[in-house]
């Protein structure tokens, strides 16, 4: 009996133990939130969102930070599209009709796998070695460069993932209407894997729009506007970082609004990927 | 019906040429760093570079260990917190947690791989690095005989202890999400067997599932561990950034991406810098690269990784 009685207290004593960690890690993701929620909103007003910093606010903290907000943005949707391009193929190459189960296949995804893995500072390394080759300086176009590298892996295995699910017997159908290929990708299955891939697009644009290493030299920083697409420009996650490293509290204080911001960005995203892929999945064919 | 033949060809064309500009532009990246790497490998073999452990760039002296020390230290500190934590979680979503609440967890950890580094940087700075801070201030006046612990300078809470507990919290939701696929995917017969001979939900978990799940663990632990080598922003915001060899957790450390960010701006006067900079990267490539790989055939080798 004693025994029994071990083995119960050892059971109780795990799932103890279970709780304990699930508490503390989603704890603390919770204090997360609070903490920059609190302290961003503490720096927030309406001047910040809508000025550009006055010159001088480093030392002082006028203005908003505007430029960061527009710069994040541009590049997220510049490298968002960019890898779009390359990546909606990409997830249609590797799929049975065409390389699917080859070796080539086989390859190309263990290549975007490790893609996935590997650091976005080693990408903005990189980009910055092509600027310096090129003679530019650090551009918006750099930084876009530098992020659809980081968002392309991303974008390749969500959508890879999304044509797959599209029921075999639906393209089985198409080929026996002579369709061809190309016609049975562009008129079947991208359609039904549509909300598949626009999650992938907006998961993409999320993973990018807060991705600081990579853009950090490969985009530079500003305190104005972009003219074009060869002008320096201020991101997000780079104003974070450089705001939060002045001595001075009220230019902390854009820091913590600029982290903020880009917090409620993300997760506006995320909400807006699961509404978008909800509605669009009414028109599927089940 | 010509144009239909054509149009096929063209996309087919089209759909290749994507495929292979992907292999190419991998090739570019790597040969790119290489290249860029090479002055200084010429200068100075690979393994003086890897055990020097001065770095003073202004008159040509490049060691990478003490860089090579603190990512190490700061990545194994992550790993340390971040493991036990990670699997008893997934283990608890997967096989304890009623439907409700896991559906209520489950999007809390995507949540939580989705906010940006500066984001876990800058909670770093205002909560981790201030209670770092006080534990190592209390080490130092009461526990400075014991070794590994006591730190070598005075504490200010940036070190490899802050280092890792925001990295931790940044690499768990990768170990949980694969370590819950994986712990799912052990067949349900397996846990009903061991049921039915009368071993408690504990020891069913701990004698078969996990027995079963064990490659895929370890290649979620690979993957995590390859994800936190190469986090730059929030390691670089909270780590003190001093080059010198780490002695305690709470000693500040100066890991290999965060010398990357730091000097990219400046490098260009100094001859051979950008070189020396450049060789960082290729190291934090290639490590993340091997690690990655093995997780990867590890994962293959169970057939239901993504390279399936």
């Amino acid at each position: 009996m004693g025994e029994l009685t071990w083995r119960h207290c050892k059971e109780a004593l795990m799932q103890g133990t279970m709780v304990t960690a699930a508490t503390l890690l989603f704890g603390s993701l919770l204090t997360l939130l609070a903490v920059v929620t609190v302290k961003g909103w503490q720096g927030m007003s309406w001047a910040m969102l809508v000025r550009l910093p006055k010159s001088g606010s480093y030392l002082g903290g006028e203005g908003g930070i505007l430029n960061a907000i527009v710069g994040s943005l541009l590049l997220a949707v510049g490298a968002t599209l960019l890898a779009l391009c390359l990546a909606l193929p990409v997830a249609l190459l590797l799929q049975p009709d065409y390389a699917g189960r080859t070796k080539f296949a086989q390859f190309l995804r263990l290549l975007l796998n490790l893609l996935w893995g590997v650091p976005s500072i080693v990408y903005g390394a990189c980009g910055f070695a092509l600027l310096v080759a090129l003679g530019w300086r650090a551009c918006l176009l750099g930084g876009i460069i530098a992020l659809t590298f980081v968002e392309l892996p991303i974008m390749v295995r969500a959508m890879d993932e999304a044509l797959r699910m599209v029921p075999k017997a639906m393209k089985e159908a198409a080929y026996s209407l002579a369709l061809t290929r190309w016609e049975t990708m562009r008129h079947v299955v991208v359609r039904q894997a549509l909300p598949g891939l626009v999650t992938a697009v907006l998961l993409a644009f999320g993973r990018g729009i807060g991705d600081a290493a990579s853009v950090l030299f490969t985009a530079g920083y500003t305190d104005n506007l972009p003219r074009s697409l060869f002008d320096p420009v201020a991101s997000l996650p780079v104003a974070v970082f450089f705001l939060l490293n002045s001595p001075f509290a009220e230019v902390q204080r854009q820091a913590y609004a600029a982290a903020f911001v880009l917090l409620v960005l993300v997760l506006l995203v995320s909400v807006l990927t699961r509404l978008l892929a909800a509605r669009l999945s009414r028109y599927l064919v089940r | 019906m010509a144009s239909r033949l054509w149009q096929e060809r063209l996309a087919t064309a089209l759909l290749w040429a994507s495929g292979f500009l992907v292999i190419g532009l991998t090739g570019a990246l790597f040969t790119a760093l290489f290249v860029r790497a090479l002055p200084i490998l010429h200068r100075q073999p690979l393994s003086s570079l890897l055990t020097g452990e001065q770095w003073q760039p202004a008159k040509g002296i490049f060691g990478f260990a003490p860089f090579l020390a603190g990512s190490l230290w700061v990545t194994l500190t992550a790993m340390a917190l971040a493991v036990p934590l990670s699997l008893l979680t997934a283990i608890y979503l997967a096989e304890y947690a009623r439907p409700q609440v896991r559906l209520t967890l489950k999007p809390l950890v995507d949540l939580m791989a989705g906010i940006p580094s500066v984001v876990y940087g800058v909670f770093g700075v205002l909560v981790i690095v201030p209670a770092v801070g006080k534990i190592a201030t209390f080490v130092k006046t009461h526990l400075s005989s014991v070794p590994l612990l006591s730190p070598s300078m005075p504490p200010t809470g940036y070190s490899v202890l802050a280092g890792g507990i925001v990295l931790a919290l940044m690499v768990s939701p990768t170990i949980i999400a694969i370590t819950d696929e994986v712990l799912r995917s052990v067949p349900m017969s397996l846990r009903e067997a061991t049921l039915a001979l009368g071993a408690t939900r504990w020891e069913t978990v701990r004698f078969v599932v996990l027995r079963a799940a064990r490659p895929g663990i370890v290649s979620a632990i690979l993957l995590g561990f390859a994800r936190a080598f190469g986090e730059t922003m929030a390691v670089l915001m909270v780590v003190g950034n001093v080059p010198s060899m780490p002695q305690s957790p709470f000693d500040p450390a100066y890991p290999l991406p965060a010398l990357i960010a730091n000097n990219y701006g400046e490098m260009m006067s100094i001859p051979l810098y950008d070189a020396a900079l450049m060789l960082a990267a290729l190291l934090l490539f290639v490590t993340v690269l091997v690690v990655n790989l093995a997780a990867q055939l590890i994962l293959r080798r169970l057939g239901r990784g993504w390279a399936n």
